[in-house]
């Protein structure tokens, strides 16, 4: 996903000699392509995460736009205030980009899982989270955010990521995209979660069960009508994420059901409101919060019931 | 403009700072007044600016980062022809846009919104950062506080701007040797800050932050400064102008008002 961004950024910043792209000293085997050819508008800021939010603030308010990469925690807990002082609250054109989503990072450690991200970030005001399904969605993504003025989170997987989309959707910045459609129940995504509901999808169908299955893209502004489209349509709506249960998408979601009375099934996937601290890859660690397709398939089955 | 013009003034927005925050009732008199001298001479001598076009490209950029000292910022910007004078009467009430730390959002001239200590000076090097890569001639002049100097994300940027050789950057340390809750060589002592600043690969100078003439021709001498970004540490005094406000902790908190207002206007008449 990462490489995804980092390709479509290299060919906009070609074309567009304002784009600019911070990092606070690392992205190896990633960035050093853009870095080389842009050496002027690549920066490595040191491993000095305030001064690049601030620095990138700068540039934004003299008129550049700004990207800020590094790994989750890093670019978005540390630098948390200036975050909302110097680039939400200025309207600044920063786009904080944050790689490694849920458990990318699974076997460096809890320091470097990122499962509240968020729920911190959507309560900023002015801040848009657009945390992409697959690497298509991450390239149109990275296109739109670049062209939309103002503060965005864009939150990506590291790598390795499927390809879930076979056509490319459209995309728009708060309109999510339906990847398949169903009557029985929904399953909303968020982020790199999409494969799994996918593949939740895939074993529900055979039970014959027609599921919808939306990539909720963005998470702020979010797509109301869809999930009010769903609750009308669906008997069940179901969210998941590589996230804390607490404050990201299944809490966006819910806070739009209960506000218009749906009375069907709802429940969140998602990470236990806890750090975790076993190693393992990406996969092992969802298996870990229960957030297998296989386990997740079998809650909805109960659910619906 | 001379310096006695220049004098005249430093205490017209010292008079504007006391009204402000004793009508108000508001804290950082002190930490305001401290600040004139380096404003006045900045924006009433030495900056390029355009006060009828606030947001002219050309213009040179002042950030406050001590944005507790707004009230200095908003009788400079006054008095400098930014906005209505009437305006600042406005200062702190329901409604006004002149809040008690500056927001970019309405108030013509605010150059960053700062409020919380450690935010500006970076943002000031990345405006210096931008300035450099798109060849502009103007400079960018950040003002810090002393206590702030505690921020370990002054030091990320100080650091950084040393490393670029910024040199269209320019800090002035409002050093009034109190912090909110003490003496700054009580509370965390930040001597030696000269050699701090040089061992950041930066152009220091020590200066009489309330001496007009001798902070004029530093800021001269620092803007012919290549490949160095530069600091002025200002020595400055706390409530700087009013007899009884000078050189007090109190004042940090406490508003003239009353007889107070009354008698810090007759000392600054």
């Amino acid at each position: 996903m990462r490489k995804a961004f980092i390709d479509t950024l290299f060919e906009l910043a070609r074309k567009d000699k304002n784009i600019f792209l911070l990092n606070a000293d690392l992205g190896f085997s990633v960035l050093e392509k853009f870095n080389q050819a842009y050496p002027k508008r690549a920066i490595n800021m040191g491993i000095a995460e305030a001064n690049s939010i601030g620095t990138a603030a700068g540039l934004a308010l003299s008129g550049k736009t700004v990207f800020v990469y590094s790994i989750i925690p890093f670019v978005t807990f540390r630098v948390l205030e200036q975050i909302r002082n110097d680039v939400a609250m200025q309207e600044a054109n920063v786009k904080i980009v944050g790689i490694g989503s849920g458990w990318s990072y699974g076997s460096l450690g809890a320091t470097h899982h990122a499962i509240e991200d968020i729920a911190v970030l959507r309560s900023i005001p002015g801040m848009r989270i657009v945390c992409p399904g697959d690497p298509i969605e991450a390239a149109a993504a990275t296109k739109a955010i670049t062209k939309t003025k103002g503060p965005f989170y864009f939150r990506l997987n590291k790598a390795g990521d499927p390809i879930v989309h076979k056509t490319i959707p459209k995309f728009r910045i708060g309109e999510a995209i339906q990847v398949r459609p169903g009557k029985d129940l929904t399953i909303i995504t968020t982020g790199n979660a999409l494969p799994g509901g996918a593949i939740v999808s895939d074993i529900l169908s055979e039970d014959g069960l027609s599921v919808r299955l939306i990539s909720m893209h963005t998470i702020k502004p979010l797509d109301e009508a869809t999930v009010k489209k769903a609750a009308k349509e669906t008997k069940a709506i179901f969210t998941l994420e590589d996230h804390n249960i607490l404050g990201g998408l299944g809490s966006a979601v819910a806070e739009i059901l209960a506000e218009n009375r749906f009375g069907g099934v709802f429940h969140r996937f998602g990470a236990k409101d806890a750090f975790t601290h076993i190693a393992g890859p990406h996969d092992f660690l969802r298996e870990h919060h229960g957030l297998s397709p296989k386990n997740i398939a079998r809650v909805i089955r109960r659910k619906i019931a | 403009m001379n310096i006695i013009k220049l004098k005249e003034i430093a205490k017209q927005i010292r008079r504007d700072i006391v009204t402000m925050t004793g009508t108000a009732r508001v804290a950082h008199s002190g930490s305001a007044l401290s600040a004139v001298d380096a404003l006045t001479a900045l924006y009433f001598n030495f900056m390029k600016l355009n006060p009828k076009k606030p947001n002219w490209p050309g213009r040179d950029r002042f950030i406050l980062s001590k944005g507790h000292a707004a009230t200095a910022l908003y009788a400079a910007l006054a008095n400098r022809g930014f906005f209505k004078k009437e305006k600042l009467k406005t200062f702190a009430q329901n409604g006004s846009h002149l809040t008690c730390h500056p927001s970019i959002q309405n108030v013509p001239g605010v150059e960053a919104t700062t409020g919380a200590l450690g935010h500006g000076l970076s943002i000031g090097v990345g405006m210096a950062l931008a300035g450099k890569r798109d060849n502009n001639k103007h400079n960018i002049y950040v003002m810090i506080s002393d206590g702030e100097c505690d921020e370990g994300s002054v030091w990320e940027a100080v650091l950084f701007a040393g490393h670029h050789k910024l040199n269209n950057l320019t800090i002035i340390v409002d050093y009034n040797k109190i912090q909110s809750f003490g003496r700054t060589a009580e509370v965390l002592d930040l001597e030696p800050l000269t050699e701090k600043f040089k061992a950041f690969n930066w152009w220091t100078k020590e200066v009489d932050g309330h001496n007009l003439g001798e902070l004029l021709s530093v800021l001269k001498e620092a803007k012919k400064i290549k490949n160095q970004p530069q600091c002025l540490i200002a020595h400055t005094v706390k409530g700087k102008g009013v007899s009884f406000m000078e050189d007090r902790l109190e004042w940090h908190y406490w508003s003239p008002s009353g007889d107070l207002l009354k008698k810090a206007l007759e000392e600054l008449a």
